[in-house]
């Protein structure tokens, strides 16, 4: 394959950004590890056009791009249902394909889910900054200029390898692919400062259908659905008078703060780095991906498990990822 | 004081050092964050130091959860009080032009969240905190240092302790609900702590003033960023130096050229002796800046 491919944009969509797995060791200075919001969805796209899992992709939220081909390049889409179109033809989403020089890839409205992952085979190739092409916009930091993709973008195709070669029609099994829902069930571990609720409180926060917001973008997601009971205390110092303030504190990924006890935020990862508000739980990593799913109106519950039972989750995880490479890999 | 441990998911370990602020809290997580950079066990993904708080993120896979969490508990024991650590810190000159037109005019767009409409969030802060002009307020926010007890929120922004007795602290609400915008760079103040706005955007904190120094580059093109792209680091000792419009202008033209660098010192910064004579002590720490 040429490795002088590049990818004209035409249309940016809604909020098209480059991500990948995301960069690791600069939280403590308040860069969040950014990267695909979907880890799994991100996976199985890279897996079907042999990339590396966590090789740089367009990660489209929404509404899709439109983009136009310099090249030949083998392509996947995975995770939401917004189906691509070449040059007006669908394609299905879960399933590689090839593309031709000249070709525009397109994508038809979205049916379900929230996001959707566009690998190209040898990954994009735009800079790597802090160990990764993940764009965090807060930051102005990675992808093309540190935010989401605009016209005229001309994005680089790289030569990075996986274990096969790119071919055409590998498919994710579909006992393998994310089911989409309109409800959906969020585990969490409950700690962090959750002794901040009362057990009224507490039970108020497992028990609700919460409803997502329109405010679910790559920082965070806020849900609304009821209020829950704090203890009542003196505040301590340099906390700050509302019951919910705490002094601030670092943020788990993951982690749901509840400002004022109502409407709890998910953070995700670009999520802001701390903060003072009480976070009362926390989603288990592998959840995030339903989390990043979810569209607004999707009805959520929280659902807790202890710290056992999420790593019984994390291994049953890794062994579906396990599956799912070794129906597309060689 | 006594720490609480927490799981955050099945990657993070969560540590409340203590409820309420303090220095000795901060100087405990910077410890303790410290013994474990320089172990840096495999598995360990990220460090991250905060005012009274600290938390890890690992690989379960990796650590195996409740042997790690054992283990942090045996680096609290070690430093223990942490009255006698010594930290490697840096004291750092702020210049501010306070009262500057760009953060009056934000506050101006954003006068319906304020609790006192009617003044400006500096005069508001003055006389809250009992001062009787705006002058008085901004010879006592520049006339003591701030220590750097957190970097976050969004990249780069640094949370400042005042390095006073808590009763001469100086205290301010937050905004009643957070600004959409916030200038770059803004000097701004929210509970007991003031901080420095790397990035434009929300925010919650009083607005005091601007600084003409750029703090955050990831674009690494400016001078003081060639090896990171955050300045501002956990246990910066910082001082405000009030500026005017003028001298601002001139700093804000080097700052474009790329030719503005901010002065700071290496010091060695130890919890004791500040907390038995803070005034004498911040002098001595100042006079590296001399």
């Amino acid at each position: 394959m040429t490795g002088a491919t590049t990818i004209e944009v035409r249309k940016p969509g809604l909020s098209t950004t480059v991500q990948d797995g995301g960069r690791s060791g600069y939280y403590h200075l308040g860069i969040p590890p950014s990267g695909a919001l979907d880890q799994y969805s991100l996976a199985c796209a890279n897996a079907l056009v042999a990339n590396p899992p966590d090789a740089a992709v367009l990660e489209i939220v929404y509404m899709g791009p439109e983009l136009a081909f310099t090249g030949p390049a083998t392509v996947a889409v995975a995770g939401a249902a917004i189906a691509p179109k070449v040059n007006g033809d669908e394609r299905p989403v879960w399933e590689s394909f090839d593309v031709a020089e000249g070709d525009v890839l397109s994508f038809d409205y979205l049916k379900a889910g929230a996001r959707a992952y566009l690998a190209v085979s040898g990954g994009l190739d735009t800079p790597v900054k802090l160990g990764s092409r993940s764009t965090y916009a807060l930051g102005a930091l990675g992808g093309v200029e540190g935010r989401p993709l605009a016209e005229g973008d001309v994005l680089p195709v790289g030569a990075d390898r996986g274990s096969g070669s790119a071919r055409a029609g590998l498919v994710v099994p579909p006992e393998l692919r994310p089911v989409l829902a309109k409800e959906v069930e969020v585990r969490v571990v409950m700690g962090l400062y959750d002794h901040r609720l009362t057990d009224r409180g507490r039970a108020t926060f497992l028990d609700t259908e919460w409803t997502l917001t329109p405010v679910a973008d790559r920082i965070g997601f806020r849900y609304t659905g009821g209020q829950l009971e704090t203890v009542d205390r003196e505040p301590p110092f340099g906390a700050g008078q509302d019951p919910s303030n705490i002094v601030d504190s670092p943020y788990p990924i993951g982690s749901i703060q509840v400002p004022g006890g109502v409407e709890p935020i998910v953070l995700h990862r670009d999520a802001v780095s701390g903060g003072g508000y009480m976070m009362v739980a926390t989603v288990l990593s592998g959840d995030l991906d339903v989390v990043a799913q979810s569209a607004p109106r999707t009805r959520t519950r929280f659902v807790e498990v202890d710290l056992d039972t999420a790593l019984g989750l994390r291994a049953e995880r890794k062994d579906r990822l396990a599956r799912l490479h070794a129906a597309l890999d060689g | 004081m006594s720490a609480r441990y927490s799981w955050g998911g099945d990657e993070f370990v969560f540590v409340e050092l203590a409820e309420e602020m303090s220095l000795q809290a901060n100087f405990k997580a910077m410890a303790i964050t410290k013994l474990l950079q320089a172990e840096r066990p495999d598995g360990v993904l990220e460090i991250c130091p905060a005012n009274a708080s600290y938390q890890v993120r690992y690989d379960p896979d990796v650590l195996e959860p409740h042997g790690f969490l054992a283990h942090l508990k045996r680096l609290e024991e070690r430093v223990g009080d942490a009255l006698g650590v010594t930290l490697d810190c840096r004291v750092v000159e702020i210049p501010v032009l306070y009262r500057d037109p760009w953060t009056t005019e934000t506050q101006m767009r954003f006068r319906d969240r304020h609790q006192d409409p009617g003044a400006t969030d500096i005069e508001y802060a003055a006389r809250i905190n009992g001062y009787g002009s705006v002058e008085e307020f901004i010879a006592v926010h520049s006339g003591s240092p701030w220590f750097t007890s957190m970097v976050g929120f969004v990249a780069g922004l640094p949370f400042k302790y005042q390095m006073v007795p808590r009763d001469r602290q100086i205290l301010v609400p937050k905004y009643l609900r957070p600004r959409t915008d916030t200038p770059k760079q803004t000097v701004g103040y929210g509970g007991c702590f003031s901080c420095i706005y790397s990035v434009r955007g929300a925010g919650g904190y009083q607005m005091f003033g601007i600084t003409p120094a750029p703090i955050y580059d990831p674009t690494q093109t400016k001078p003081d960023f060639t090896e990171h792209m955050v300045f501002m680091r956990p246990g910066d000792i910082v001082t405000f130096r009030p500026i005017e419009r003028d001298e601002y202008d001139d700093l804000q033209a080097a700052a474009e050229a790329g030719e503005f660098r901010i002065t700071n010192r290496p010091v060695g910064f130890d919890l004791q002796p500040f907390l038995d004579d803070p005034d004498g002590y911040n002098k001595r720490l100042l006079e590296v800046l001399a």
